[in-house]
């Protein structure tokens, strides 16, 4: 499953793609929405690990407009919540994750994101 | 006593492509098992397994410290492994990303320092450096075993990268066995790394002699 809180954490490492590789933007994405047991202390534990930016602009471009485009402060529960779902609920299922540098495309796939790269494209 | 994860939906054709767990499987759940309060009271939230196999493993440790109390991510170059790693963490009711990839590669850039628990259970055995890399070509069955030069081709490139993958508080836990040469491996990671380690576990098996490393920073080095 690609959720937006792996996607979050994953870059273009061709060769030679160092600067711009991040966040990857989603094509033809195609999404589905389950259910996860929600868990406070997880979500304020892993927020500071979250870049706020590209993970707002990945939900807005999956249709997902809840949260607001600065991180707040206040971390209470309504906004834990928003924040639960984005995170954990959204599952891409099929399309492709693309570099916004290089332009490399990574398909995914049975909700699964091939990261893979041709030998020649290995830094 | 944790439950060995429930693998009943792989089946016997699955397991011409996937890494069966076997012994050095079953020594890194024990290992893990041991570590468990250790492990809950670290309140690990990113867990890395790189190359999951059927998934045992990483569906094991979510049953340790709780399926939403971390992010499970895995990667496994073999497709047939990221399929069945897939099905087990849904199996076993952990939600593991499980993700096409060498190494921890797509998650470099973004997890610096930020591995909480890092676990590699390698192709250690050794081979032929070609018959090494015609394995990793073909990322299938012959990719869980062959592991070239001492059988630590694929571990070496890893070991270059732990230090900057582990948090802090971070873990790594590695199999090997005797002919990968523990104690040099040991020594390496404390001298360029300041990465401490101790054999966790060790026990023989049939001809080979396994261990599970732990690695984590030293004091001073937090
Ligand atoms: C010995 S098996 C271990 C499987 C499972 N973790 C277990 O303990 O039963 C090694 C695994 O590493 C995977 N692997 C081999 N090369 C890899 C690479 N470059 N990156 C990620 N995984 C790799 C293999 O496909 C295989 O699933
Ligand atoms: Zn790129």
């Amino acid at each position: 499953m690609v959720r937006l809180i792996t996607h979050n954490l994953l870059a273009c490492h061709a060769k030679g793609c160092t600067s711009n590789n991040f966040p990857l933007q989603f094509q033809d994405a195609a999404i589905e929405l389950r259910d996860a047991e929600f868990n406070a202390d997880f979500l304020r534990g892993f927020l500071p690990r979250i870049e706020w930016t590209a993970l707002v602009g990945a939900a807005r471009q999956l249709g997902d407009t809840s949260l607001p485009a600065e991180q707040p402060e206040m971390l209470d529960d309504e906004f834990l919540q928003k924040l639960h779902h984005v995170l954990l609920e959204v599952h891409v299922e099929e399309g492709a994750m693309v570099c916004p540098n290089c332009k490399h495309v990574y398909p995914i796939s049975n909700g699964i994101p091939n990261m893979l790269l041709a030998e020649h494209e290995i830094g | 006593m944790i439950p060995t994860p429930d693998l009943s939906h792989l089946k016997r054709a699955d397991y011409e492509h996937v890494y069966e767990p076997a012994e050095d499987t079953f020594i890194l759940l024990d290992a893990l098992e041991e570590d468990a309060n250790e492990l809950r009271e670290l309140q690990p939230r990113t867990c890395l397994e790189i190359g999951p196999g059927s998934g045992c493993v990483t569906a094991f440790l979510g049953t340790i410290l709780g399926a939403s109390s971390s992010l499970y991510l895995t990667t496994d170059i073999n497709p047939h492994a990221c399929k069945s790693t897939k099905a087990t963490g849904l199996q076993n009711k952990v939600p593991i990303e499980s993700l096409q990839g060498s190494l921890a590669s797509p998650f470099r850039h973004r997890l610096r320092h930020s591995v909480d628990i890092l676990l590699f259970n390698p192709p250690y055995v050794p081979t032929d450096s070609d018959e090494a890399d015609f394995a990793q070509q073909h990322a299938d069955i012959a990719g869980s075993w062959a592991g070239g030069r001492d059988g630590m081709a694929l571990t070496d490139i890893l070991l270059e990268q732990v230090e900057e993958l582990l948090s802090p508080t971070g873990r790594f836990y590695l199999v090997a066995v005797k002919q990968n040469h523990i104690q040099d491996i040991s020594r390496r990671m404390l001298e360029q790394y300041g990465l401490q380690s101790k054999v966790a576990l060790q026990r023989r098996a049939g001809r080979e002699h396994l261990f599970v490393l732990k690695f984590q920073r030293t004091q001073s080095n937090t």
